[in-house]
Formats: C-alpha cells, structure tokens, sequence
C-alpha cells in the first residue's frame, strides 16, 4: 500500500503541479476541492492507474470523491486489485 | 401538478447552496447600449447608475459603433429579420456567403463555417472532425466550451499543463500511436490575458504530426499587428489548422461565431456538426453587421491601435499606483488580489467610484487566485483611463494593498 502511495503521490506532483508552485501535497491533501486536479484534467490519472495497475475502472466509480486523495484513490485501486 | 412541491423545494435547496457558497450571480441591468461610459440598475430595482466599463469584451468599441448600427438596419431592411430555418435547408442567404468568405481572408485561413455563438463552434467541431482512433490533447485552462466539445466527442483526450511546452511534448511523444492528434488551446486565455505560445506551439506540431486548433476569441480583431489574431502575433498564419471564434466579443459584440481552416475540415463540419445542422444561424441584421465590422477592420488598423495604446497606458499607471497585477501585453489585465471576499468588497467599492468592474472567484479561477479582471476598450479615452486608475488607487488604499505583492496580500487578507 505504502509504495503504491508513493507512486501515485509521485505521478500527481509530476503531472500536475508547476515546478513553482508552492503547493505542497500529502497522501491526505484534497486533490479535486482544491483545484490542484480538475475533473477535465483527472483523465490523465485515471488511465495512469489503470495502465500502472492493469484494471479498469468504471466511470460510476471513478468519481471527484473518490479521487479526491491519493488515500482514497489508493482504496479504489485495492478494491479492484481484490 | 408535475413540478410537485418536493421538486420545488429541492430545487430551492440547491440555489440556497449557491447563495451559501458565495457563488450566487446576482442581477444587473444596464440600462443603455454598451459602450465605455453605460447606465447600470444594480442591484435590482435601484435608480440608474452612470458608471464607466471596465468589465464588456468590446475590446475594438464596436458594439455601437454607428455604421455597423447603419448595416444591421440594412440587413434588416433587404434581407428581412430572420430565417426560420436551419443552413442547410433554406436557411443560407448570400450575406452568410459574404461573411464566412470575408472571415477566411482576414483571419488568412482557407474557408470558414458560421455557427450560432462560439460556443457552439466548440461543441460541434470536435465530433464533426475525428473519431475514437484520435486523440485531443489540450492546455488545461482552455474555455469550458472547448471542455464540453470535446466531452462529446469519441476521440482519447488528454490534457498539459498550462502552456507548459515540456509537458506538451511529452503528450505528443505519448500518443504517437493515435491515428490524429490534434492540440487544443486559446489564443488568448480569458482569465489571465496570457498569450499561448503558438510559435513553439506550431514546431511542435510539425515534428510530431499533429494538428492545431485555437480558440481566439478574445484575440480577433485586434491581437498582432494587423489585427488578425494570436497567429498574427506570433508570424505562424499558415501553420494552423483551425481557428474558432466569435463575433460576440471584439468584433461587433452581438453574436455569432464561425470554425475557420484548412478546406477539409471545414467541409466535414458543414455535412457533421450538430449545432450547425440543428440550430439557426446568424439572423440577417448580424450577419450584415458583421461584415461591416470586419471591412472596418481590415481597412484600418486605427482601432486596435488605440487599444494597444490603451493597454499599455493604462498597465503603467497602475503599475505606478502599485497593484498587483499578472504581467501582460492584452487588453485583459487581471489585478490580482488572491481571497475571494476581498476581490467582490473591492469590487464592490469601484462601483460606487463610477467604475464598473467584478471579481473573479473560485470556480472561474483557481482557488486561492481570485481577482478583478479589468477589460480594456477602444472606446475607452485617457479620461477614462485616468479616472479607473484613480478609483483604484483610492479603493487600494482603503484596503492597504497598494504596493503589496503576493504574498503580502495573502498575509493580509489569506487565500
Ligand atoms: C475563449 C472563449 N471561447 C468561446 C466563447 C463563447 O463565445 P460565444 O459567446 O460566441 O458563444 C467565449 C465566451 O465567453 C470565450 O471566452
């Protein structure tokens, strides 16, 4: 779980944050409320995890709640790791 | 009764939260037609206020000017008050012709498709011009228009990072594999009053083979040198694809909007694209306007030179008053004040100056980056100017932020 955190926490400040930004992010940190991810642009996230972990997830689950923090994006993930 | 009490009251439930969110778009009236100096009821059933401008995206002061006044009542006069028709079945009159002709020699692109707004334009291109097989790459601060068009599209999307060209190029490497890549962006973006780099924009294009669309709205008529868009500015004309637009904004200000570039795409919207199929056009008394304003604009560089005079007057004058304002060479200066409360308060303030300007929060802008975004016009005079300077400058200095940077209106005020 602790490495997943990790790669998913890395793929975000990569993907979406500036080099100059002074936005600092935390596996609890809202992602979507905050504006750091919007939802046109979570696409990108959604097909990383789906690649990096070979599973699909359904829209109806894929929600802004849901991925609203690398915690709760690491739960979804485990749930369909089984 | 179908719109039952319990309906009602949800409804109700769900304005309240607006209201409670601070997002709630109050009412205002203006009470005269748009122009620098206009008549405003605000708030509602107030007396009428005379107030100067600073918020019309009348960037050229075209939307009265008298002789598009005088073609629209001459569309009106030959060519009747509507079409009660959609294009293609008997809603195309010569004028349309005249006008999409005209739009594809000023903005130098092959042909030209007329749509109902703009955003119409953005809804429609995307589905009409690439399938599943394609992919959309697109800057994330791109208008909500383009976000809905290429929601309804089949084509992969993806997006970069705010006119990061490293982030671009990575995409472009990435989706190498897609049968159409096309890279979306504005030419100017309506918040910040940034320019894409299309320059950098373009080469990359070329050297991964994918096409460029940019939405100038807020550029036509009075970015680059002759006036012909962000293109212009950066001397790439003939290295873009397509170009939407509207006539809602600089170019007359009433309404309209058109998808203009290479031949084949333009053709695939005429035979595809729903607004077009399935939504009237421009009524007569516009399409003539319309094509008064761009005969005036590309007989005369007058206009845009005067805003650009503007512009950078007023830029410095402020400069010197001491705002905080995003650096820039558009006629969309935003004055950056960060907290939300502070951004409509100060607005708020400006008003009872006589100056007409409005605050920008969270969700139109970033959370935490909320603003005044101040509009220039051709129709604005140095006394104008002078006069939005100096409400500023006495409204900054009731909240004591003149001179202030970032973070120490942050410290302030907060986020
Ligand atoms: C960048 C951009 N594109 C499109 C539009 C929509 O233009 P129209 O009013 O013609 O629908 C706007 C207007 O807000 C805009 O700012």
């Amino acid at each position: 779980m602790d490495k997943m955190k990790e790669t998913v926490l890395e793929y975000i400040v990569d993907e979406y944050l500036d080099e100059d930004d002074e936005d600092e992010v935390s596996y609890d940190s809202p992602l979507i409320s905050s504006g750091i991810v919007d939802s046109f642009s979570m696409v990108s996230l959604k097909r990383f995890i789906e690649n990096k972990y070979s599973i699909k997830l359904p829209d109806e689950e894929a929600t802004p709640e849901a991925f609203d923090t690398v915690n709760s994006i690491c739960r979804l993930v485990n749930k369909h790791l089984g | 009764m179908a719109f039952s009490n319990s309906t009602r009251s949800l409804l109700a439930d769900e304005i309240e939260q607006i209201k409670e969110d601070g997002l709630f778009k109050e009412k205002r009236f203006i009470c005269s037609a748009q122009d620098a100096e206009i008549e405003v009821e605000y708030p509602e059933g107030a007396s009428h206020e005379k107030v100067l401008n600073f918020c019309a995206n009348n960037y050229l002061g075209l939307s009265s000017h008298p002789d598009v006044i005088k073609a629209a009542h001459e569309g009106l006069d030959t060519r009747g008050y509507g079409m009660s028709s959609v294009r293609f079945i008997c809603g195309t009159q010569d004028i349309h012709r005249e006008l999409q002709d005209k739009v594809s020699v000023f903005l130098g692109m092959e042909d030209t498709l007329l749509f109902p707004s703009c955003m119409d334009a953005n809804s429609g291109v995307f589905e009409a011009i690439l399938g599943q097989e394609d992919v959309i790459i697109a800057d994330r601060l791109i208008h909500a228009s383009l976000v809905d068009g290429i929601r309804l599209c089949s084509a992969e999307y993806d997006t970069f990072k705010h006119m990061n060209m490293k982030h671009l190029e990575k995409k472009l490497e990435l989706h190498q594999d897609r049968r159409i890549r096309l890279v979306v962006t504005d030419g100017v973006f309506s918040m910040d009053g940034d320019l894409a780099p299309l320059d950098e924009m373009v080469e990359l294009c070329n050297r991964y083979n994918a096409m460029l669309l940019v939405d100038d709205s807020h550029a036509s008529g009075f970015i680059g040198k002759t006036g012909r868009g962000t293109h212009e500015h950066f001397n790439v004309i003939d290295g873009i694809d397509l170009i939407t637009t509207t006539f809602g904004k600089g170019l007359g200000g009433a309404s309209g909007g058109c998808v203009s570039g290479r031949s084949e795409l333009i053709e695939l919207c005429r035979q595809k694209a729903r607004p077009y199929l399935f939504s009237n056009s421009l009524a007569p008394p516009i399409v003539n306007g319309s094509i008064k304003v761009i005969d005036l604009i590309s007989s005369s560089t007058e206009r845009r030179d005067k805003l650009e005079w503007n512009t950078k007057y007023f830029r410095e004058k402020m400069e010197e008053a001491g705002l905080d304002m995003r650096p820039g060479e558009t006629p969309i200066v935003p004055v950056m004040l960060y907290n939300a409360k502070l951004a409509n308060d100060i607005a708020r303030d400006m008003y009872a100056e006589g100056i007409y300007v409005i605050g920008f929060c969270f969700p139109v802008v970033p959370a935490g980056k909320a603003r005044i975004r101040v509009q220039l016009s051709a129709a604005h005079e140095k006394e104008h100017l002078d006069k939005c300077v100096k409400a500023f400058r006495k409204i900054g200095d009731k909240y004591g932020i003149l001179g202030l940077g970032k973070n120490e209106i942050i410290e302030k005020y907060g986020r």
